[in-house]
Parts: C-alpha cells; sequence; structure tokens
C-alpha cells in the first residue's frame, strides 16, 4: 500500500460520506424546512395541508375557549398580526406563558376549511420579549413601532375581527 | 473583604496578568529566554488566584443579598432559597461569562500543575495561548457585561431568579457544560503552540489527549444532564430539541469525539497529524461559536438570556481574532507539517479514519440545520426554521455505518489487518445482534428504530466480546484471565466502556421513539387508560410552598389492577415573577418511566375537571446513563499510566535530588 494509493482510498471514503451527507440534507431539507407566516398570509395564500408551517402573532384578547372532542380537551383561540385573524385548535396543555393579548408561535398545518391545527404552541416570552418572527410582522404590517412604546394590545388593532371575536 | 469593588479590582486584575501571560512567554520562547517562558505558570495560578476570588466576590454578594449590585438585583431575591443564590450566580449572562474565563483559567492552572513534564518552550507557549484567550474574555467582562456593575438607588428586594432555573438539576449543568466546552481550549492551546514550534510528533499527541479526553467526559456529562434537566423540568414530554443552543453542545462533541480518536492515530502511528490540529482548532471554535453566538442573540432560542447588540459586536470581532487567527495560523504552517506512518484501509488506523469522517459529516449536516435558518432570513428574508424532522431524517442515516464500524474497529489490529480473522472473533457478537434484530423487529416499528436497536446492540455485543477475547476468558485458567485482567491497559476498558454507554445511550433512544402519550380531562376519581395502565386522578390540593403556591394532584397508576405507583405532578405559581411552572412526576424503574404532568383547572364545584397529560417512556432512562457511561469510560482512559507519561521521569528526577 503506497502513500497514493492510501490516500485515494481517504478521498473515495470522505467524498462518500460527505456526499451522502449533502443529499440527506437536501432531501431533508425538501421536505422539512418549516416557514414562517403571518395570519394574514395564510388568508392570503393558504399552504397545503400537508405542510408544516409555524404560525406566528398575537393571541386575540377573548378568543380563548375550549371545546371537548370525545373527552380530549382542545383548546382554540384566534392569532392575529392585525390584518386578519386565523383559528387555532390546539390539543394539549399551553405553555405556562401563554397568555391573550401576547404574542405566540404555533406549529402545525393549515386545513382545508382555513382552520389551523397546531401540534405545538411556544409562548416564549417573559412581560418584555416577543418572538422575534411576531415583532418582525408587526412592524412590518405597521402595527407597531417600538419607538413608541410597547406593542399594543392584540385587540384593538383592528376593529373589524376584534368585533368577529365578540370583543 | 468580599465586596463587589474589591471582586471587579480582582478581575481587572485577573485581566491584567492574562495578558501578560499572554505576552512575555510568546516572546521568551521567541528569544529562548528560559526565565520569561518559566514565568508563564506562576502567572497562570496567579492568574486563576485573581479570578476565583473575583468569583467569590460575586458569589458572597449574592450570597448576602447585596441588591446595590444590578446583578443581584435582576437575579436574586431574599426569599430564594440559598443553594439557588450561589448558583444562580451562573444563571445570568454576567455571571455566566464570568465562570467561563474561571473555568479557563482553572484549565491554565491545570496545565501549570500537571504538565511539569512537558517541555518548557511548549508549556510556556500553550499557557501564553491560554492567557490570550482568557484576556480576551474576561475583557468582554469588563467592558460589556461587568457583573459589579452597581444600581443607585438600590431596591429594596430582588426580581428573582426565572423559576424555571431553580433546580438542582440546572444548578450544576451550566459549570460541567462549561468545562466541557472550555476544555477543549487546552487541545487548541496545544494545537497553536505545535503549530508555532512547527512540530508534531507522537509525544505532542501523548501529551493532548488527557485534556481532549477530559474535556469530552466534561462535555458528554454536560449535555445528559441538560438533556435530562429538559426532560423532567420543562415537561414537554421530549428531551431533545434540536435548538440552536443544544445543536451548539453537540457540534463540539462530534468534533470532539473526533479529535480524542484521530489523536490516538498520532500518539501511536504519527499519522493524521495536521488533520488532528485542525480538529482541535475546529472543536475549540465551535464551542466558543456556540456558546457566544447563542448568548449574543445572534441565534435566537428558547433558552437565550439575553439579547444585546453591542455584546454581538464585541463576541464577534473576539471569534474573529481567536478563530480566523488560528486558522490562518494552521493555513500558513500546517504544510510543514509531514505526515508518517504507512497504514492499510482495513486496520485499526483505516476504522478510526472511518469514524472521523463519519462524525464530520454528521457534524457538518448538524451545523448546516443550524446555520441555515439565521443564514435565510438574512439573505432572503424569509423566516424558516428546521426542527427534528430535518435532523432525524439527515443524521440517523449516517449514524448507522459509524454503529456498525464501531463494533469491528477495536477489534482491528494496527497497520494491517486481515478481515477474515477479525470476523472469526465477532462471530459470537453478531449471534447476539441477530437476536437483537428479532427482538427489535418483535418491540419496535419503524425501520429506523428496528436498525439503530440491532445496531446498539452489535456495538454493546462486539465491545464486551472484545475485551473477553483479551483476557483471554474461555481460553486460559481463571488464574490466568484474572492476570490479564489486571494487565489488560486501563484505556482499552475506557474504550469498551464508553462504546457500551454509546449503545445503551442509542438503546435509549430507540426506546423513547416508541413514547406514548395521551392529554385528557378528567373529574377527580376518573380512570383513563393508556398502553396497558390505568391511570386514576385520586385528589387535587392546594399548597403553599417558600415562594410559590402550588397544586399538586394525585395519581395512581395500575396494571392490571395492582397498583404500581402514586404519582404527584404539581402546577407552581410564583408570586414574585407572576409565573407558573409545571413540576413533572416520573416513576422509572429503568425500564419505563411513567410521566404525568398536571395542567389547568376547569370548571367548579362537581364539574370541576383538570387536564392530565400522561406519558409512557420506554428505555428512557438509558439515555443518560449511557451518557455517564461514556464519561465513566473517559475517565478510566484518563488514568491509564500511559497517559501519565511524566511520572517516571518525575521520579527519577526525584531520586537524583535524593542522591
Amino acid at each position: 500500500m503506497t502513500r497514493k494509493t492510501r490516500r485515494l482510498w481517504i478521498v473515495i471514503a470522505c467524498l462518500a460520506c460527505v456526499g451522502s451527507a449533502a443529499a440527506l440534507t437536501l432531501r431533508a431539507f425538501s421536505s422539512n424546512i418549516v416557514f414562517f407566516m403571518a395570519p394574514s398570509q395564510v388568508k392570503a395564500n393558504p399552504p397545503s395541508p400537508d405542510r408544516t408551517i409555524r404560525l406566528g402573532g398575537m393571541v386575540m384578547a377573548g378568543s380563548l375557549h375550549r371545546i371537548n372532542e370525545n373527552g380530549t380537551p382542545v383548546n382554540a383561540f384566534e392569532v392575529t398580526d392585525g390584518q386578519a385573524a386565523v383559528e387555532v385548535h390546539y390539543t394539549g396543555i399551553l405553555p405556562d406563558l401563554f397568555r391573550e393579548g401576547q404574542s405566540v408561535v404555533a406549529l402545525g398545518t393549515v386545513q382545508k376549511d382555513g382552520g389551523f391545527t397546531a401540534s405545538e404552541v411556544l409562548a416564549k416570552h417573559d412581560e418584555t420579549y416577543m418572538p422575534k418572527e411576531v415583532a418582525d410582522e408587526l412592524k412590518r404590517t405597521g402595527k407597531w413601532d417600538p419607538r413608541f412604546g410597547k406593542a399594543p394590545d392584540a385587540s384593538s388593532w383592528d376593529t373589524m375581527t376584534a368585533k368577529k371575536a365578540g370583543g | 473583604m468580599f465586596g463587589p469593588e474589591q471582586g471587579h479590582f480582582a478581575l481587572a486584575l485577573a485581566c491584567v496578568l492574562a495578558l501578560v501571560q499572554f505576552a512575555v512567554p510568546l516572546w521568551g520562547a521567541n528569544r529562548r529566554d528560559a526565565r520569561l517562558v518559566g514565568l508563564a505558570p506562576y502567572l497562570a495560578v496567579s492568574q486563576l488566584i485573581a479570578l476565583g476570588y473575583s468569583f467569590l466576590c460575586l458569589v458572597m454578594c449574592a450570597v448576602s443579598d447585596d441588591f446595590s449590585v444590578q446583578n443581584v438585583a435582576a437575579n436574586s431575591a431574599v426569599s430564594k432559597p440559598l443553594l439557588y443564590k450561589i448558583t444562580g450566580v451562573w444563571g445570568n449572562h454576567e455571571g455566566s461569562v464570568l465562570l467561563w474565563t474561571l473555568i479557563l483559567a482553572i484549565c491554565g492552572g491545570a496545565v501549570s500543575l500537571f504538565g511539569r513534564n512537558l517541555p518548557d518552550i511548549l508549556r510556556g507557549r500553550v499557557l501564553a495561548i491560554l492567557g490570550g484567550v482568557s484576556a480576551g474574555f474576561q475583557m468582554f467582562c469588563l467592558l460589556t457585561s461587568d457583573p459589579f456593575d452597581r444600581v443607585f438607588p438600590a431596591p429594596m428586594d430582588g426580581q428573582g431568579m426565572n423559576p424555571l432555573l431553580q433546580d438542582p438539576g440546572l444548578a450544576f449543568h451550566p459549570p460541567i457544560l462549561y468545562t466541557g466546552y472550555v476544555g477543549f481550549a487546552v487541545p487548541f492551546a496545544f494545537a497553536v503552540a505545535a503549530l508555532i514550534e512547527g512540530r508534531v510528533d507522537a509525544a505532542w499527541g501523548r501529551w493532548v489527549r488527557p485534556w481532549a479526553v477530559a474535556a469530552w467526559c466534561f462535555l458528554t456529562c454536560g449535555i445528559a444532564l441538560g438533556s435530562w434537566w429538559s426532560y423532567y423540568v420543562l415537561g414537554w414530554g421530549g428531551y431533545w430539541f434540536w435548538d440552536p443552543v443544544e445543536n451548539a453542545s453537540l457540534i463540539p462533541w462530534l468534533t470532539g469525539t473526533a479529535l480524542v480518536h484521530s489523536a490516538i492515530v498520532v500518539e501511536k502511528r504519527e499519522g493524521l497529524k495536521i488533520w488532528t490540529v485542525l480538529l482541535a482548532i475546529a472543536t475549540f471554535s465551535f464551542s466558543l461559536s456556540g456558546t457566544f453566538l447563542v448568548r449574543s442573540g445572534i441565534l435566537n432560542s428558547v433558552h437565550a438570556f439575553a439579547n444585546d447588540p453591542a455584546r454581538g459586536v464585541f463576541i464577534l470581532a473576539l471569534l474573529a481574532i481567536v478563530i480566523g487567527g488560528s486558522l490562518a495560523l494552521f493555513a500558513w504552517r500546517a504544510p510543514s507539517l509531514t505526515s508518517t506512518g504507512l497504514f492499510s484501509p482495513i486496520s485499526r488506523e483505516g476504522s478510526l479514519v472511518l469514524n472521523n469522517i463519519l462524525l464530520c459529516s454528521i457534524c457538518a449536516v448538524v451545523v448546516t440545520g443550524t446555520m441555515y435558518p439565521p443564514f435565510m432570513q438574512l439573505l432572503a428574508g424569509r423566516t424558516i426554521s428546521v426542527g427534528k424532522p430535518f435532523f432525524d431524517a439527515a443524521t440517523i442515516p449516517l449514524t448507522l455505518p459509524l454503529l456498525l464500524a464501531m463494533g469491528v474497529g477495536t477489534a482491528l489490529p494496527w497497520k494491517r489487518a486481515q478481515l477474515a480473522r477479525t470476523f472469526s472473533h465477532l462471530y459470537a457478537a453478531a449471534g447476539i445482534a441477530a437476536i437483537g434484530l428479532v427482538l427489535c423487529f418483535w418491540k419496535l416499528s419503524g425501520v429506523l428504530p428496528i436498525a439503530c436497536g440491532a445496531l446498539a446492540i452489535w456495538v454493546i455485543a462486539a465491545s464486551a466480546s472484545d475485551v473477553l477475547r483479551r483476557i483471554g476468558m474461555g481460553h486460559t485458567s481463571a488464574q490466568g484471565v484474572w492476570e490479564r485482567m489486571k494487565h489488560l491497559p486501563r484505556s482499552s476498558w475506557g474504550a469498551a466502556l464508553a462504546h457500551i454507554g454509546a449503545g445503551i445511550t442509542v438503546l435509549g433512544l430507540c426506546g423513547m421513539s416508541q413514547a406514548q402519550h395521551a392529554i385528557v380531562e378528567v373529574h377527580i376519581g376518573e380512570t383513563r387508560s393508556l398502553a396497558g395502565d390505568d391511570w386514576t386522578l385520586l385528589d387535587v390540593h392546594d399548597y403553599i410552598g417558600p415562594n410559590y403556591k402550588a397544586m399538586q394532584a394525585d395519581i395512581a397508576i395500575r396494571h392490571n389492577g395492582k397498583l404500581v405507583t402514586i404519582l404527584h405532578p404539581e402546577k407552581r405559581d410564583f408570586t414574585t415573577q407572576s409565573q407558573t411552572t409545571t413540576e413533572v412526576a416520573i416513576h422509572t424503574n429503568f425500564i419505563t418511566d411513567l410521566y404525568g404532568v398536571v395542567g389547568d383547572r376547569h370548571g367548579k364545584g362537581k364539574n370541576t375537571t383538570y387536564v392530565l397529560r400522561l406519558h409512557r417512556n420506554p428505555l428512557a432512562p438509558w439515555m443518560w446513563l449511557g451518557g455517564l457511561v461514556m464519561a465513566i469510560g473517559g475517565a478510566f482512559s484518563l488514568s491509564d499510566r500511559r497517559m501519565r507519561i511524566g511520572a517516571p521521569k518525575r521520579a527519577a528526577a526525584r531520586n537524583m535530588a535524593r542522591a
């Protein structure tokens, strides 16, 4: 075994491993990337029901209610970015930090009827912090300028959606 | 005596000492001045003393409730238990940076004390590099995140710590994890010193390996502990979130594991020198960027304590200097290191090369998955995320050949091996693995879990049979076996244990892939069944804890009518922070975890219902147990006398002194 053939073996092994790693990564990327969407984007062009997305926005004040489906408790609430609201259904225990009028990120799929079924709800904020995606989206839509104080209450943004929620 | 001003001064003093420790030995080594180089250990020890004093001051501030210190006021409170006052010191950004630099200084001190057998010039250079890194981060601590900042007027009480962090597991998790991260600074310093010197040989490999193994043990423990913490504290039933912070610890672990293996080749066969140096640099670079990119808020995460752009810029500059500088040095000097030692692809060296390639491929996948979302955000403005499905699909197929090779690797001899002969040693292990495969088909569902489970059994069987063969089990008498057992190097025991530990962890992961859970809403006295067990909510009552109000549920679990256990999950309401946490209740028999969480209370009077989440997690404890076994394996191989090559030399010197 000369130095050259050994080097050849190592190069072949490297190429095989790195190549399969790249192939696996690309394949996994094409099916498993999760896009973040705001409620208005979901309303404008709903993604297909087999596509998992992250839905982010504020929980509309007064929209949280519970449905009991065959003994399984389902939480239903509306998530809004001030332009549109999407009804979210989530089976499970809402995170400790979940509150109405505050920001939330839900992982799940958009159903055919336009509702959203969440497999996971994240409310990773305290009194001052909100998920970056939600903050960006609020700024983009002009609902909040951080220079003028903290984010407004979700129910006050859009009278139409607030009325629909019965608030 | 232990006030914040003294602590601040000691920190500044340590920073200056670290700068001197960086400059003087390097200059001295360049001029071949033995006196200047000889200063390095003293400087390292005095820097350690100054920094230790500074850290003690911060602990004293927290213990004595000195709320005029910003950091204490923001993170502590009078009502907090003493243990958490102490551990809360590193539960926030400023304190954790201080702890980080303290551990770096301890590493420097350890090199000074245990590295007496190193050539003076090499030790001086190693300590100089450690001092340089230390100085940079102490400057970061002083300039952008000073833990001793005062507030005026001082508040009457502090704001209290995040109750999630108020847990014994998390109290000791950061020091262990940080020791793992920072420990890789020593192999890094050795690599840079070797590049400056332009020489890497077997002795270098022998010196660098114990440090890499020690850091690896701590990092393994730290990751296992962190995963265990998120399992029993966060209460979502999972153990690994594929969150940037977790990936930040996994990435250096992967390259560190590769380093621990490639250093063997340097030590035994003087091969893979350039590669090992690069791995040492890469591992520390990943641990640096992992900890600090997360801390600076560039990668956003559930764990991030503080997001401050000013810190980000400083950290980026520091990372650029450390990582960019060492890589530039590598590019300049590496070609001068020539590799010797020929070996065939089918040999111990060949299997170690394969191990390195596979580990680095997995690492590349994890890096891609972690970095892709922030880059996409930056370049295309689209917010995306990748999670468990991506990492599972991309990493598990690469783990399969790694597990397969793990079983064969230790059985191969150095230089050149005959496959037929090697496989004749592995018949028994292959047989056990075949039985395991049948068992997996019966117990597990899904192609990947079955394959992983069978391969994990293969790794365990092959490692065990390798040790048994070496001690001559079945060939020689009991006396002979005992003799051989005593003479088998500890590093062989260590390697076998570490591999068995990896197998146990993989089995645990396979078991967890079959976990079942149910979310139910029940009245008191109602029973639900999950996977053959009947869960009954017996009672729910409220009580008041030291700094929280709690709601505790009693859940009885019966299997075929026989009482297994009563779980007491809680939901706690911390009044100071207006935050609630869930306390999970877990019953384990080391085969299956029964895991209960209590959620909200709804309705009033007779109609009161409670939401419960019930989990049945097969083999869950094995995941962390395996991590512990891996670390014990590492520790075992650290105790090998080959790792303490200096001992005989020192003894000779002592005898000479006596004569």
